[in-house]
Formats: C-alpha cells, structure tokens, sequence
C-alpha cells in the first residue's frame, strides 16, 4: 500500500512557553524551538506499521519553506522513503482550506491509497484532513486509534468518542484518515538517524507543477488570523509564593481544611 | 444577514447539552434571528428531540431515514449538502461529531470554516469577528472569517452559556424528502465501551492528577507515593496515557474519564479544555506547574509554580512526618 503522511512544523509546546511579544499582537517567536507535531509522529509510525505488515511504501509531505525540510527529514529518519516539499511564495498566508486544495492537487498526481494527517496541530485547527478528504471525495475518518488492513481494499479503523469508547467502522480504500495521538509508540529518531538521511534529495513542487489554482495564498484565504491576546483572568488561582517549604506547609493545611487528607 | 444553521447532536430520544449552547451562539451573530435547528435520524425518539428543540428554534428542519439511523458524519454530511441552502451560516459542537463532520462539509458547501470558536465578537462588514484558542490555549487569537458564501463553525462545548430566552415555538419543517443518495464509503460497525480498570476514578474523593510535566515512566512513583501519602488516587491527563504510562481508564477528559472529586491536584498539567472538561462537580483545584503562564492557574483555585519532580517527593515527605 501507498501511504502518504501530511506533517506539519509547530512550535515545539513542551520545549516553549508561548507568550505575546512586546506590542501585544503576535506570539514572541525569537528562539522558539520547533519541531514536528506531535501527531504527526504518531501517524507516520502507523504507516510504517502498516507498511511493515501488509507491505507498500511510505512517503510524507509537508506545506511551507525551506525551513520545515527538518520535518521531512526526521519523519525520513523514521522510515519514511521519500520527502516531498510543497513551496510557493504564491502558497504563504493559506488557510486551512488552501492547504487542502495544495495537497489535493499533490495527492492527485500520485498513487496514494491511504492518507493519514496527524489529528490536529498545536497551533491548528483538526480541520486539514475533513477538507482534504472532501476535495478529493474520499471518505474519511478522524480521530483514528486502530487501523486493521482487511481484504477487498478496507480498513477496519476505531475512533475515538467520549469517556474512552471508540466508534468501529469499515472504511473503503482509498480514504483519508486523522490520527489520533497514544494510536502507537513512535519509534525513536536519533542523531545518527538524522544524519544517514540529511543529503537524501526532497523533491519541492510549486505553484505550477502542482497546477493549483483559486483559494490558495494570502488572496484566497477565507480565515486570517488577526492577533494573539491573552484574556484576562476571570478568577485566577490564589498563589502560594515565599519558596516551597511555605507552599507546601500552606497546601497542606489547605487540604486538611477541604478534606483532602485522608 | 445569511441564515443560522444549528447541527443538533442528540442521542436517547434527547438532545445533547450543545443544542442550548449553539442557540445562544447563533443569536451572538444576529440577536435579530432566530435560529434554525437541523435534526437528522429515524425512528421513535426522533420527534421529541425535534420537539424540545422547537423552544430555542425559530425552526426545526427533521430529516428522516434509515441510513441516519446512527449518526455517522459521513452520511450526515451528505444529507446536510442536500439540504442546507447555500450561503447559510451552520454551527456544530467541536467534539469527536463535529471534528468528523464539519472539515468536509465546509468545503462540499464551499463555505468558509473556522473550529474550536470560543468567542463571538460580532460582524464587521462582511466578516465575522471570532476567537479562537491555540498551543493548548497559552494564547488566544482574534480569527476574522469571510461569510459571503456561508460559513461552518464548530463552537467549543461549555464556551457560550446556554440559551435561557423565552420560548420561541419553533415550527417543525419536515425536510426529509431532500436528503438525497446517501450511499458512502463508510459503514458503522459497532461502539467499544471503554474497559474498567483497577482503580475507578470517578468515584474517588482526592484524585492527585499527572500531566506531561512528569516527564518520565519512572517518576509516576512520586505521584503514586503522594497518593499514597495522602489516601488519594492516582488520575492524569492524555499525554500520560498516550506514553502508556499509566492505563487508559486512569485519564481525565473528554475522551477519558469524567471525575468528580472533592479535591483535584492538578501536578504538571497545562489544563486544555479536553481535559477541564472531564472534571465536574466544582472541586477544590490545586495546580502545581513550572509554567507561570500554564491555563490551568485560570481555572485553579490554588496555584504553585513549581516543578513537580522536586516538590511531589518534598509533599509526600512533610505529610508522612505529621502522621
């Protein structure tokens, strides 16, 4: 099977602490670290799995700049054959439904049977993979933990619903699905993994190999985003400042007082 | 002013707590309208969760048949691009329904989209002002979205107060007769219940909850040794499970489990809304995080900047030497 695996570069959540900049409108991006979307990792690992048991190839794609081959480079490093970029200045300020139509006219030039996105990014929106999946009328499932390979070209995939139950289904191939993250174990990427793929050629298609056109870039963006802001506390915790010998002797006697000491 | 759409998730003959809450977001675009609601299935229940709507909905579009049955967004979806005139504004709660619906939909009714909507500020010329959240909400963002050809906008669950204006006795508009082919190329195939574990965590008074901020498989001891310490049980958000370090049937959240505890612990956990959202009952909530600007200090009751690692063990030490 053909998998093809859509990733994203975020900034890194658990590395960063997210604050405004200093004129209030935007994230302070100055060294912020980036890195791959946590969900992403998951959803290339399940295509690897996939690959490993029912055979096939995996390739990951990624929407951005020169920067985000990092992305393609890791997701390489796992297991990944091939890299593919997709950068146009004619690309920059889409929104989710221009990286879609980017995407649809990539998977459209290929053979994919099975796509997989991440199920939502950090700083996005749970929305790439519905759209992608619309544009292409493929049917689509979201929030997938488990996917079985069954024959006549379906899946047999779980999604995730409230209090932990999971939705069944049967899914024809080809189809897109999102990956819900805790699906597998990511295997782990080291250095010298980085490094055996680091001159590994990545294909980059633009604007006209993709032959995109309508709702993509700044022009055809629907959604923009107009500032970050951070809204003020409506109640707040009371902080227990003065060090962590006072905190916790405070706490405790707190707990004894709302009966959290048994 | 296009017309409001409200995607009613409904489930035993009633319909879901979203129903009330998108009727109040539908008036934050225009208080002059009131709002229709779509509900689509078969069967028996059906008419009463059309019923009940009618007091928040100046219409209730029922759509009927057999394939809706189960709600499966991919057949929804479907009946809803049958239906839904072009250019309208259609709302659908952001959870595990309206993730698998809405993506798809906007773009088969080439409408704009926008999910996770917290906040509505209004319209300003042909846009519609939003707010949004994002990284697991540090930070909030002001989100403007073009309605000229429709929009769909997933609004967050508990974000907008439900609506409690007078009835307006809506009528029921049966529109069953457009749903179209509704053949896709997926089938539902059964619901899993999640498994019980070991420890139940909904009925647990002191709960002393782990996030990412444990960092490690080895350091779930220290929680476990404060739990101990204290009498508590061990809970924890979805990063903790996702790493398999503890079981499924431990987490708190909407996907996981929802608790209701006299008092709430909240060790390393920023406080996304999935998981705030599994924990009711009002509790006493004690966050202790390294990050100042974590969005579990807004919901807490107490706060601790700190780093768990060092401060659990100290805590388990203190309380073991009082006993």
């Amino acid at each position: 099977m053909e998998i093809l695996v859509c990733a994203k570069r975020v900034p890194d959540t658990s590395e960063n602490e997210i604050a405004l900049n200093a004129a209030g409108n935007d994230i302070e991006r100055d060294d912020l670290v980036f890195s791959v979307n946590e969900a992403d990792n998951y959803a290339v690992e399940e295509a690897l799995e996939i690959v490993e048991r029912a055979g096939g190839m995996v390739a990951v794609v990624t929407v951005g700049g020169d920067d985000d081959e990092e992305v393609l480079r890791r997701e390489m490093a796992m297991g990944a054959k091939n890299g593919v970029l997709l950068s146009d200045e004619n690309f920059e300020g889409s929104d989710g439904r221009g990286i879609a139509e980017i995407l649809a006219a990539f998977v459209r030039k290929g053979h994919y049977e099975l796509i997989l996105t991440g199920v939502q990014a950090d700083d996005g929106a749970a929305q790439v993979g519905g759209m992608l999946a619309a544009l292409l009328d493929y049917p689509f499932a979201s929030l997938v933990t488990s996917i079985d390979v069954l024959d006549g070209g379906k899946l047999k995939v779980g999604r995730e619903i409230e209090g932990g139950s999971k939705e069944i289904y049967e899914i024809e191939l080809p189809c897109v699905l999102s990956i819900q993250t805790g699906i597998n174990e990511p295997r782990y990427v080291g250095m010298r993994g980085i490094r055996q793929v680091a001159s590994v050629p990545i294909a980059t298609l633009g604007k006209a190999d993709l032959g995109v056109d309508g709702h993509v870039g700044d022009a055809g963006a629907r959604v923009k985003r107009l500032d970050y802001f951070v809204p003020p506390a409506t109640k707040g915790a009371e902080m227990l400042n003065g060090g962590r010998d006072q905190a916790i002797a405070k706490l405790i006697e707190l707990l004894r007082s709302k009966g959290g000491l048994q | 002013m296009p017309r409001i759409f409200a995607y009613i998730v409904h489930s035993n003959s009633a319909a879901d707590d979203s129903a009330a809450e998108l009727a109040a977001a539908a008036r934050r675009i225009d208080g002059a309208q009131a709002p229709a609601a779509i509900v689509t299935g078969w069967g028996a229940g059906l008419d009463a969760v059309c019923e009940a709507t009618c007091a928040q909905y100046g219409e209730v579009w029922k759509i009927a048949n057999p394939a809706l049955a189960y709600p499966d967004a991919e057949v929804i979806r479907k009946a809803l691009v049958n239906v839904v005139p072009r250019g309208s504004i259609v709302l659908a709660p952001h959870a595990h329904f309206g993730v698998d619906l809405s993506p798809g939909l906007s773009i088969k009714l080439n409408a704009a989209f926008v999910s996770d909507v917290v906040d509505i500020e209004g319209l300003e010329g042909g846009w519609l002002k939003l707010v949004r959240q994002e990284f697991g909400g540090q930070v909030s963002a002001h989100v403007r979205c073009d309605i000229s050809s429709g929009a769909v906008l997933n609004i967050r669950p508990g974000a907008f107060k439900p609506w409690d204006g007078a009835p307006v006795h809506g009528q029921v508009m049966d529109h069953s007769a457009g749903a179209g082919d509704l053949t896709v190329r997926r089938r539902y195939v059964e619901t899993v219940l999640s498994e019980a574990g070991g420890v139940d965590i909904t009925k647990e008074p002191v709960l002393i909850s782990i996030g990412r901020g444990i960092q490690d498989r080895d350091n779930v001891a220290l929680a476990e040794e404060l739990a101990e310490a204290m009498g508590a049980a061990v809970s924890c958000s979805r990063p903790v499970v996702d790493a398999k370090w503890l079981e499924k049937s431990r987490q708190v959240g909407s996907s996981g489990k929802t608790v209701k505890p006299k008092v709430y612990l909240a060790c390393g956990i920023s406080g996304s809304f999935q998981h705030l959202a599994g924990i009711k009952g009002n509790p006493f909530i004690v966050a202790i995080n390294k990050n100042p600007k974590a969005p579990i200090f807004r919901v807490a009751d107490v706060g601790i900047v700190d780093d768990i690692l060092e401060f659990l063990p100290e805590m388990t030490a203190k309380i073991r030497e009082q006993r």
